[in-house]
C-alpha cells in the first residue's frame, strides 16, 4: 500500500540539522528568543510565591506601642510587646549608670558608649529589645557576671548598657526607635 | 492530510464553542440565583481593561459613607490604612491619620486590667455602629443594614443569554455598582396600585429581593457639601459612593488591571514566537 | 513509562554512574524526549500536557494560599479577604486558584470529549480511560471541597446540600451524613476536615496521573485516524514535535486563563459567595460552580431522592464501562460518520443539561431535565451499543503514514474537501 519511501521522521531531522546559513541564524534566534521568554515567565511567575511570604501589609502597618513610664521607679524594670517581641525597659540606678559609663571601649566585643545607648537627660531608661543577639532567646535581668542580663540558653553575658561582655552573642542587645511622647508617656516604633 | 485537517478544524472549532457555552453557563446560573433584576449600566471610570479609580470621586463617596451610611452600615474589613494606600482614594497620611484620630477606639486591658478609649490609629478598623448584629437588628426593625466591605461583589442583576457570553469580551464586570446606583436612585413615591406597601418599608423597584426595602432613601439634593465643586445631586452622590464602595470590595483592582495587560501582551508574544517555533520545527515535517 | 525501546545514551561519567543507580534521566529521555508520538495528533490533543501542568498551577497556588487561610468557622472567610487585601500578591494567588479550578474543569472537558470523539477509550487503553475517570471523579471531590473553604453563603449551603445527597442511602444515610459533618450540621469540623483533604486530594490526583500517563505510554497514544502506529514513519520524537506544540497551545490557553484572572476574576463564581456563611438564611437559589451543572440537572431530574443521587453517580459510573458498551470495530469517529452526528447531539446535551442545572427546578425544566437526562443514558446504553452493529463506517486508511501523505491510496483518503487548507495547521 505504500509506494514511496515515508520514513519522513528521521530525513526530516536531518534536514534540520543540515540547515545552515542565513537560514540557520534566524532560526537560531527565534529558538533564543522563545526560550528567553520562557525563562522569563518562568521567574516572573515565582515572584509572587516569594514575596507572599514576606509580612503583609497588616504586619507592616503594625501599631506601635505606648507605654506609660511613670510607674517604673528606680532599679525596677518592665517588659512590654513590641511587634512580638518583648522590649525591656529599665529605669537603671544612678550606680549602674556611672558603671557602664566606666567601661573602657577596648573592653567591648561591639564597642559602644552609653551614651550612644540612652537618650542624653534621659539616660536612666534603657530601652531594648529583650532579645539576645546570638540565637534569639529572651535573657533574664539583674543577672550575669556584669550586673546586667544573662542570657541561659547559651550563657551570654550583658553588662547595665545591655553590651554584651562575655560568650557567643556578637552585638549588644538592639535599641528600637522610640521617642519620648511626654515626661510620662514613651512611644515604641 | 486533507480529511484529517478538516476533522481537525471541525473538532476545535466545536470545541470552542462549546467551551464558551460551557463557561457562559456559569455566570447565567450565578446571575439567576441572584433574582431576575435588571439594572441600567452606568459609566465608570474603573471598568474596562484600562480602568482606574478616580480619586477624587473615592473621596467624594468616603465622605457620603462617613457622613452618611456610616450611621448604620458598617465597613469591617478596611482599615483606616486603606485609605492612603496605592489605587485608592489617595488620601496623604497625614490625613488619615487625623481621620483616624477622630475615632474613639475601646482598646486594653491596661496594666490595672481596664480597658480604655483612645484615637483610632492607622492600623485600627472601621468601627463598627453596632455592637452586634442583634442590635443592629433591634434597631433598624429587624433588617440588619449589611456590611460595605464586600457589598459591591456580593450583588449582582440577571444578565441573561446571550449578553453574558458578549461579557466575556467586553469585560463587564460593573453589575455590583450599577445595582447599588440603580437601588440609591431608584425609589419612588409612585407605588403601583397592585403593590401593597407593608408599614415601615420603601417602594424601590430597584431592590434585589422584592420591590419593598427597609431603608428609607437615604440621599437628597444638597445633604452633603462638596469641596470639589461636583453636582450635589442625588445622582452624583449615588455614584460616589457606589464607586467608593468597589474599591472597598476590590482594593487592588487598578493593580491587577494593570498588571493584566502586561501579562497579557507578554503571553501573546510569547504565543506568537512559540507559534513561530513551532512552524520551524514541523517546516520539513508533513503531519 | 515507556513502551518503545531505549536510546537514551548518557554522555559523560556522571551520567553514566546514575544510570547505573537510578535511571531517572533515562526514564525523562525516554518517556518525553525520545518517546514516539503520532505524527498526525491535532491540538485536541495538547489538553492533556494543559491538565498537567494546571494541576501544578493548582497546588503551589494551593500551598501558598494554604499558607495564609485559617480553616476556622469564625476565621474563614475573613483569612481570605486577608489574602485579597493585605498578603502581597494574595488577591493574584487566589484568583488564580479559583479560575484556576475552572480553567482545569474547561480543560478536562476538551479532553474528555476528545476521548469520546476519537474512541480513545476503546481496547487496548480500556484501563488508561478508567483511570481517567478516577481522576475525574477526585477532581470533583477536591473542586468541591476547595469551594466550601472561603465559608461564603454557597460554601456553605453547597456543601449543606452534597453532604445531604448521603442521606438518601437506605438505613445508614443519616449517621453516614452525621459522621461526614462530625456533627448535626456543616459547621467547624466539617470545615476543617474538608480543608485537610483538599490539601491531600490534589496529591493523590497527582498519583493516578502517574498511572494514568505510564498507562499512556504502554499502549501509545491514539491519533485522529484511530489507526494504531504500525512503523517508525507513523510516529515523531515527543521533542521536539510535540514539547513545542504543547507549548504553543498551553500558552494561548494561559491566554484565556489571565484574562479571566485580571479582567474577570469573579465571572465564575456566584456573587452570594462574597456574603459570609450564615446557617440561619439559605440563599433563593443554590447553584454548584458551573462544572458541575450538568450532573445537579440529572440529580435533579428524579423526583425520588435516593433515585436522584443513585441517577448522578450512574451518570459518571456508565463512563467506567464505556469501553465495553461501544461495540464497533472502527475507533475514530472520522471514520464513523453516524457516532459522528449522535456525538455532537450528546455535546449539546451535556450543555443543554448544564443549562437546566442553573435553573430553577421547577414547570418545563424539570421536564426537559428528564428528558435530556434520559437522552444522556441512552446514548450510552442504548446507542453506542447498537450503532457498533448497525454503522456502515468508512475505509480506514492503511496506516497513520499514508492518510498523512494524503496519496497512499485514494481508496484510504478521504471524499472530504480540503477547506481546512487556509488553517494555520497545515503550514506547518
Amino acid at each position: 500500500m505504500l509506494q514511496k519511501d515515508t520514513a519522513l521522521s528521521d530525513t526530516a531531522l536531518e534536514n534540520d540539522t543540515s540547515a545552515s546559513g542565513e537560514d540557520g541564524t534566524r532560526r537560531d534566534f527565534l529558538y533564543v528568543t522563545t526560550a528567553a521568554f520562557g525563562v522569563v515567565a518562568a521567574g516572573a511567575a515565582v515572584w509572587p510565591l516569594v514575596d507572599q511570604m514576606n509580612p503583609d501589609a497588616s504586619a507592616l502597618a503594625m501599631a506601635s506601642t505606648e507605654v506609660d513610664i511613670s510607674a517604673i521607679e528606680s532599679g525596677q524594670s518592665v517588659t512590654v510587646k513590641w511587634r512580638g517581641k518583648p522590649v525591656f525597659i529599665r529605669n537603671r540606678t544612678d550606680a549602674e549608670v556611672e558603671a557602664a559609663k566606666a567601661v573602657p571601649m577596648d573592653e567591648l566585643k561591639d564597642p559602644q558608649t552609653d551614651v550612644e545607648r540612652a537618650v542624653e537627660g534621659r539616660e536612666n531608661l534603657l530601652i531594648m529589645v529583650g532579645i539576645c543577639t546570638h540565637l534569639g532567646c529572651v535573657p533574664l535581668g539583674d543577672a550575669g557576671d556584669f550586673g546586667g542580663w544573662f542570657c541561659p540558653c547559651h550563657g551570654s553575658h550583658y553588662d547595665t548598657a545591655g553590651r554584651i561582655r562575655r560568650g557567643p552573642a556578637p552585638l549588644n542587645l538592639v535599641i528600637p526607635p522610640y521617642e519620648f511622647m511626654s515626661e510620662t508617656s514613651l512611644r515604641i516604633g | 492530510m486533507r480529511f484529517k485537517d478538516n476533522t481537525m478544524t471541525t473538532f476545535l472549532t466545536k470545541t470552542v464553542a462549546t467551551a464558551t457555552l460551557i463557561v457562559g453557563m456559569a455566570f447565567s446560573g450565578a446571575a439567576i440565583a441572584a433574582s431576575e433584576l435588571h439594572v441600567e449600566e452606568q459609566d465608570w471610570s474603573f471598568a474596562g481593561p484600562f480602568g482606574k479609580f478616580d480619586q477624587a470621586q473615592l473621596q467624594r463617596g468616603f465622605q457620603i459613607y462617613t457622613e452618611n451610611c456610616s450611621a448604620c452600615h458598617s465597613l469591617n474589613l478596611l482599615s483606616f490604612r486603606n485609605l492612603m494606600q496605592e489605587g485608592g482614594p489617595g488620601f496623604s497620611e497625614a490625613e488619615v491619620r487625623a481621620i483616624a484620630a477622630e475615632v474613639s477606639v475601646l482598646d486594653g486591658p491596661d496594666s490595672d486590667g481596664e480597658m480604655f478609649d483612645r484615637p483610632g490609629r492607622l492600623a485600627d478598623r472601621f468601627p463598627s455602629p453596632w455592637a452586634n448584629e442583634e442590635q443592629g437588628r433591634a434597631s433598624n426593625n429587624g433588617a440588619y443594614p449589611p456590611d460595605f466591605s464586600l457589598l459591591a461583589k456580593a450583588r449582582a442583576a440577571t444578565r441573561g443569554f446571550p449578553t453574558f457570553v458578549f461579557d466575556i469580551f467586553t469585560q463587564y464586570q460593573e453589575s455590583g455598582p450599577d445595582y447599588i446606583y440603580g437601588l440609591l436612585t431608584g425609589y419612588s413615591a409612585d407605588v403601583p396600585a397592585d403593590v401593597e406597601m407593608l408599614p415601615g418599608l420603601n417602594y424601590n423597584p430597584h431592590y434585589i429581593s422584592g420591590v419593598q426595602i427597609a431603608m428609607a432613601p437615604p440621599l437628597s439634593a444638597d445633604q452633603h457639601e462638596y469641596s470639589d465643586g461636583s453636582p450635589q445631586t442625588v445622582d452624583q452622590y449615588a455614584r460616589d459612593v457606589a464607586a467608593f464602595m468597589m474599591w472597598a470590595a476590590e482594593p487592588h483592582l487598578v493593580e491587577r488591571k494593570a498588571m493584566g495587560f502586561r501579562v497579557l501582551i507578554f503571553l501573546l508574544i510569547f504565543a506568537g514566537l512559540l507559534y513561530l517555533t513551532k512552524r520551524k520545527v514541523f517546516a520539513s515535517v508533513k503531519h | 513509562m515507556s513502551g518503545h525501546s531505549s536510546s537514551y545514551d548518557p554522555q559523560n561519567g556522571v551520567m553514566k554512574w546514575l544510570d547505573a543507580r537510578l535511571p531517572l534521566p533515562r526514564l525523562v529521555h525516554d518517556s518525553f524526549v525520545s518517546y514516539p508520538v503520532p505524527r498526525n495528533l491535532n491540538y485536541a490533543y495538547t489538553f492533556g500536557g494543559m491538565l498537567s501542568i494546571m494541576l501544578v498551577v493548582q497546588i503551589i497556588t494551593g500551598v501558598v494560599l494554604a499558607m495564609h487561610y485559617v480553616a476556622s468557622a469564625d476565621a474563614a472567610f475573613n483569612s481570605v479577604e486577608h489574602i485579597m487585601r493585605d498578603v502581597n500578591y494574595g488577591w493574584l494567588l487566589r484568583y488564580v486558584h479559583t479560575n484556576g479550578a475552572s480553567m482545569f474543569f474547561i480543560a478536562v472537558y476538551v479532553h474528555i470529549f476528545r476521548g469520546l470523539y476519537y474512541g480513545s477509550y476503546k481496547e487496548p487503553r480500556e484501563v488508561l480511560w478508567i483511570l481517567g475517570v478516577v481522576i475525574f471523579l477526585l477532581m470533583m471531590a477536591t473542586a468541591f471541597m476547595g469551594y466550601v473553604l472561603p465559608w461564603g453563603q454557597m460554601s456553605f449551603w453547597g456543601a449543606t446540600v452534597i453532604t445531604n445527597l448521603f442521606s438518601a442511602i437506605p438505613l445508614v444515610g443519616e449517621s453516614i451524613v452525621t459522621w461526614l459533618w462530625g456533627g448535626f450540621s456543616v459547621d467547624q469540623p466539617t470545615l476543617n476536615r474538608f480543608f485537610s483533604l483538599h490539601y491531600l486530594l490534589p496529591f493523590m490526583i497527582a498519583g493516578v496521573v502517574i498511572l494514568h500517563v505510564w498507562a499512556l505510554h504502554v499502549t501509545g497514544q491514539t491519533n485522529p485516524t484511530g489507526v494504531e502506529v504500525k512503523q517508525k514513519s507513523d510516529t515523531l520524537p515527543f521533542t521536539p514535535y510535540a514539547t513545542i506544540k504543547d507549548a504553543f497551545a498551553l500558552v494561548v490557553f494561559f491566554v484565556v486563563y489571565a484574562w479571566f484572572v485580571f479582567y474577570l476574576p469573579n465571572f465564575m463564581g456566584h456573587p452570594d459567595n462574597y456574603i459570609p456563611a450564615n446557617p440561619l438564611v439559605t440563599p433563593a437559589h443554590i447553584v454548584p460552580e458551573w462544572y458541575f451543572l450538568p450532573f445537579y440537572a440529572i440529580l435533579r431530574a428524579v423526583p425520588d431522592k435516593l433515585g436522584g443521587v443513585l441517577l448522578m453517580f450512574g451518570s459518571i459510573a456508565v463512563l467506567f464501562v464505556l469501553p465495553w458498551l461501544d461495540t464497533s470495530k472502527v475507533r475514530s469517529a472520522s471514520y464513523r460518520p453516524t457516532y459522528r452526528a449522535f456525538f455532537w447531539v450528546f455535546v449539546v446535551v451535556a450543555i443543554v443539561l448544564g443549562w437546566l442545572g442553573s435553573k430553577p427546578a421547577e414547570g418545563g425544566y424539570v421536564i426537559a431535565s428528564r428528558i435530556f437526562t434520559a437522552y444522556y443514558f441512552a446514548h450510552f446504553l442504548i446507542l453506542l451499543p447498537l450503532l457498533g452493529i448497525f454503522e456502515k463506517t468508512k475505509p480506514l486508511p492503511g496506516s497513520i503514514t499514508e492518510s498523512v501523505l494524503g496519496d497512499g491510496g485514494s481508496k484510504g483518503g478521504s471524499a472530504m474537501p480540503s477547506g481546512a487548507a487556509a488553517s494555520p495547521e497545515t503550514k506547518g
